[in-house]
């Protein structure tokens, strides 16, 4: 359907149709600068980086949390912390790390790099992954608000009732709300995502040529969407007892508190691996690059990947083993728990075998990501431990446990995010990290974390509980807890070192495409990309595609670099035909995906001197405004401020709605970079 | 000099690493003090040797790789290995072999564990916050805060809870279970030799979960029989014109018998049994010894010892002198 438009002569102030109401409420435009710009931007890049800056706050956050506690628990007896306010904390450092720093994380590299990895100009549901943004932000921030309303959630971040039902207080209610808050964020990034990798990968990329990173995220993304609403339930069935005094939880009218262990725990688990696929994909991109030579096993490495997925769900139980299911029961998670270490262990060897025989160097990104071989290793063989339900019994709930999975999230995640923040870096933002400042943070971290959680196994073994203010001081415990709160101002000065080097760092350099000589589509394309990343849709053809194009092999199968990377010969001046389809009989087209369906970018010219025209979806106010609603409806509701509540229920609907009718592409909107040379840049809107 | 210096340094740390192996710890598992926890430990000691040679392998073969396969200025480019199947395979069947037998003897030892054992001492335990109450009722006992319990026999625990759910833990005899609400579930205790052994609440249960502490007191069995006897018994009178007397009075005037049952004096089921509290050897979840000054310091302001504890006096403030009276009367309590 073309749209007619009065003439534009100047394409910077596009010219306002006739019935847009005040300047204010106009629709912003593919040039809008400054804080405006980002706040409606749907540019999948920029959102990656929102995420990515929020969630590192984030993570100082609960740093900061978790050194509080290591002062607390320094020493013996201690007063440092009150009793309350140390467990608001220890709340609050778990939920934070976990929903406000990994997940997002996790989310903003994905939203960044996946359409980048699979020849894509953007998500498929632009101003859904915007909205996923705000939503992630704004429940972030209305969980925090507790601190400043009566206290922060306090029943731990797993909220086991009945402690949790009869809390008084609204501490608990604010945990519950947050985290639908988040749980909508999630599940619109992982609908995003999953679409976008299945519907929109470049020619040529089947799914088993995809990058690794992009596999095992998809993996997590499935594992998303059907887990979170597993708690959003399990949440409701909480907030309703709290609020309307229903008896979901209430023992007294025959309710079994383990309903909820059940509940939780069935999401709890497969989350975990929702926390550690999308590190293990960067891993797996990660070490091929520094060995120079292909990740070991792919399939196998995406089939573990799935498998773990699966796995996962059948597991949960044993989060439960101390809580009387029965030797049935029990045996049975048992075995499962075992099993799920195969998958796991497979991947720890694919990872060693792909060093082996490689020419290995080790910037700070390999460094992590060798890290994280090792330290994950460390939490999978405890893991391993805690499957051995006699000897579980003795381990769960003790500092033992904390050992495990915090070898897994900071030694395994952690690691392996900062190993992507290093790698990445440079694509993101046109420079370079400081190689001696990165190693400084990994040799700081690294140590700082074992001296911090090492010592966490040994404190378990010898019976110190979990969630305990204090701890009196005939225990046994005193020395090895000293060392761990030393420890845990040696990370801190670590993650100092990594601010420093972005501060540092903050002049643009050259550094090309492609720094690393790396395997993948993104090192394809400036650094930091433009808008569109891709002037031509890349043709696909192998795994590794980017390093199939630079090089080629030998008889022995070694390297030899191409003389010409394959896919440059056309910019050498070759002539290639004007697409056909003027018309634009496109086929299904998800927005963002600005292409005349031949892959060919619409009008587009090939002169170097000129840009593309190529036309992005437009900025929106819309995913703000409608996520400000969600907060709205939670405080409504908490307060029992019932028109509160329905206020925000009916301004997110009215949201959503202008934001239906509102088109992907605005009509009046420019093409996002370079003049209008072909006389018609008028666009059809894909529906 | 340097020397010196790196050899001082070394062992400086292997001195600290022993110390803290060393250092005595009441609520270590890795010491089983009776069959039930060696059983456990039994159990996992072939565990934590298989991890720890896997471990070794792992982390031996990253270090030889980053070594062996550093970049050199001479080394050619690596060749393109894409996988091995036959790698792939074994390094798939053989964990798999190895935990399965490890869940053979795992599995063993969970239906073994959850027998019944013969000729046991029957005990209800009921999770309070933040306290543990003990009911033996064949025995027509109840206490709280220590379970006694006789040498070389079962103590076949009922578990539940009067509230929130607590998870009862004395390691050196067994591993911990649940005391849930609205459910029972069991679990039973061996100690080998007399003493005393430690644990605590192992399940966030509120503001005070680290002052709900345990303690399991094993005696010989003619010294527990007596323990029975006495505590049998009724509650003992203080004698007329005592502070113990004076004590008494105060007990029901500042409202005490609300919460605590002296047998034939009051019947409260809030708080503990003080029938013969002057028995224990703890109280207020046994994070206190049971002496004067500690039973001044809670009596005094029972919250500042033990922040949301269920315990407020009725007739608070008390006076010092009241507080000395109520500890005679208390210490009567035999």
């Amino acid at each position: 359907m073309a749209i007619v438009t009065p003439e534009r002569p100047d394409a910077l102030a596009p010219e306002q149709p006739l019935n847009v109401p005040a300047r204010f409420l106009r629709r912003p435009t593919g040039y809008t600068p400054g804080l405006w710009g980002w706040m409606t931007t749907v540019d999948h890049k920029k959102i990656g980086i929102m995420y990515s800056v929020t969630a590192f706050v984030f993570f100082l956050i609960g740093g900061l949390e978790a050194l509080l506690l290591r002062i607390q628990l320094g020493g013996p007896d201690q007063t440092f912390l009150r009793a309350d306010t140390y467990n608001q904390l220890f709340t609050m450092h778990g939920t934070t790390m976990i929903f406000l720093v990994i997940m997002p994380l996790s989310a903003g590299l994905a939203n960044y790099l996946l359409p980048l990895m699979i020849g894509a100009r953007d998500v498929a549901f632009p101003r859904i992954n915007a909205f996923g943004f705000w939503v992630f932000l704004l429940g972030g921030l209305f969980m925090y608000s507790s601190f400043f309303l009566g206290g922060a959630p306090n029943g731990g971040w797993f909220g086991y009732v009945p402690l949790t039902r009869n809390m008084p207080g609204h501490n608990i209610d604010y945990w519950v709300f947050g985290l639908q808050i988040l749980g909508i964020a999630s599940l619109s990034g992982a609908v995003n995502l999953i679409v976008t990798v299945i519907n929109m990968r470049a020619p040529g990329m089947s799914l088993m040529r995809m990058p690794i990173f992009v596999w095992m995220s998809l993996v997590a993304q499935f594992l998303l969407l059907f887990a979170i609403p597993v708690i959003t339930v399990a949440l409701f069935l909480l907030s309703f007892d709290r609020l309307f005094s229903t008896n979901f939880f209430n023992v007294a009218a025959g309710s079994d508190p383990l309903l909820w262990q059940h509940l939780f725990w069935m999401f709890g688990h497969p989350e975990v691996y929702i926390l550690i696929l999308p590190a293990m994909g960067i891993v797996s991109e990660v070490l091929p690059v520094f060995s120079r030579k292909p990740l070991f096993g792919y399939q196998v490495m995406v089939f573990s990947g799935i498998a773990i997925g699966f796995m996962g769900w059948g597991v949960w139980a044993h989060h439960m083993f101390a809580t009387g299911l029965g030797p049935v029961a029990v045996s049975a998670f048992s075995a499962s728990t075992m099993f799920i270490a195969v998958p796991t262990g497979v991947k720890i060897f694919n990872w060693i075998s792909t060093l082996w025989k490689g020419k290995l160097t080790f910037p700070t990104p390999m460094l992590f990501a060798i890290g994280f071989v090792a330290m994950f290793t460390i939490g999978g063989l405890s893991g391993v431990t805690h499957g051995v339900v006699p000897g579980d019994t003795q381990q769960t709930d003790t500092y033992y446990i904390v050992a495990h999975f915090h070898y897994v999230l900071f030694g395994g995640s952690m690691f392996g995010l900062f190993a992507g923040a290093y790698y990445w870096y440079p694509k993101f933002a046109g420079r370079m990290l400081d190689e001696r400042l990165g190693k400084i943070h990994f040799w700081l971290m690294f140590i700082g974390f074992n001296m911090t959680f090492g010592p966490f196994h040994i404190l378990g073994l010898q019976g110190m509980p979990r969630r305990v203010y204090t701890y009196p001081e005939d225990m046994g415990w005193d020395m090895w807890n000293m060392v761990s709160t030393i420890g845990s101002f040696i990370i801190a000065l670590s993650i100092l070192t990594f601010i420093i080097n972005i501060i540092k760092n903050r002049k643009p350099q050259e550094v090309g495409d492609d720094p690393w000589d790396a395997r993948t589509l993104e090192w394809s394309i400036p650094s930091p990309p433009p808008e569109y990343n891709f002037k031509e849709v890349p043709l696909v053809t192998s795994r590794d595609e980017l390093w199939h194009r630079k090089y080629t092999e030998d008889e022995d199968g070694r390297s030899v670099r191409r003389e010409v990377t394959l896919g440059q010969e056309k910019m050498a001046g070759t002539e290639v035909e004007p697409s056909p389809a003027e018309g634009h009989e496109a086929p299904d087209h998800m927005e963002g995906d600005h292409t005349d369906g031949e892959g060919h970018p619409d009008g587009e010219s090939h002169d170097e001197e000129q840009e593309p025209h190529i036309h992005m979806p437009s900025p929106s106010y819309w995913p703000l405004v409608s996520a400000l609603f969600l907060p709205v409806i939670s405080y409504g509701m908490i307060y029992k401020t019932w028109a509160v509540a329905i206020l925000g229920g009916v301004g997110i609907f009215g949201s959503l709605y202008a934001w239906a009718l509102e088109p992907a592409t605005a009509p009046e909107d420019t093409p996002v970079h370079g003049p209008d040379t072909s006389g018609d840049d008028l666009e059809a809107v894909p529906v | 000099m340097r020397r010196n210096c790196r050899l001082a340094a070394l062992s400086a740390t292997l001195f600290l690493f022993l110390a803290g192996c060393a250092e005595d710890a009441p609520q270590d598992f890795l010491k089983p003090q009776g069959p039930v926890a060696r059983q456990i430990d039994k159990l996992m000691d072939p565990v934590f040797i298989v991890a720890g040679v896997v471990f070794l392998l792992v982390q031996g073969l990253i270090l030889v790789a980053v070594i062996k396969f550093r970049s050199k200025p001479e080394s050619p480019e690596p060749e393109q290995i894409h996988g091995n199947t036959r790698l792939e395979v074994g390094w798939t069947l053989a964990p798999a072999l190895i935990l399965l037998a490890v869940a053979v003897p795992t599995i063993a030892t969970i239906f073994d564990l959850a027998q019944k054992p013969e000729n046991a001492v029957n005990v209800t335990v009921i999770g309070h916050q933040f306290w543990w109450e003990y009911r033996y009722d064949d025995l027509g006992v109840v206490t709280a805060n220590e379970l006694r319990m006789p040498v070389g026999r079962p103590v076949e625990l009922t578990l539940n809870s009067d509230d929130v759910i607590h998870s009862y833990w004395i390691p050196a005899l067994a591993g911990k279970m649940d005391v849930v609400p609205g459910r029972s579930n069991r679990m039973h205790l061996i100690a080998d030799a007399p003493g005393d052994y430690l644990g605590q609440c192992s399940e966030f249960c509120g503001e005070s979960h680290a002052n709900m502490r345990a303690k399991a007191i094993a005696m010989a069995p003619r010294d527990f029989d007596a323990w029975v006897a006495g505590q049998r018994a009724g509650a003992v009178t203080a004698a007329p014109g005592t502070p113990a007397e004076e004590g008494s009075t105060l007990f029901a005037q500042k409202g005490c018998g609300g919460c605590h049952t002296v047998a034939g004096v009051s019947e409260g089921v809030l708080g503990p049994d003080l029938t013969h509290f002057a028995t224990r050897t703890t109280f207020a979840g046994s994070i206190f010894a049971n002496n004067d000054a500690n039973l001044r310091t809670w009596l005094r302001d029972p919250q500042a010892a033990k922040p949301g504890n269920k315990m407020i006096i009725p007739g608070a403030p008390l006076t010092p002198d009241e507080i000395t009276k109520l500890i005679a009367y208390l210490n009567s309590l035999r």
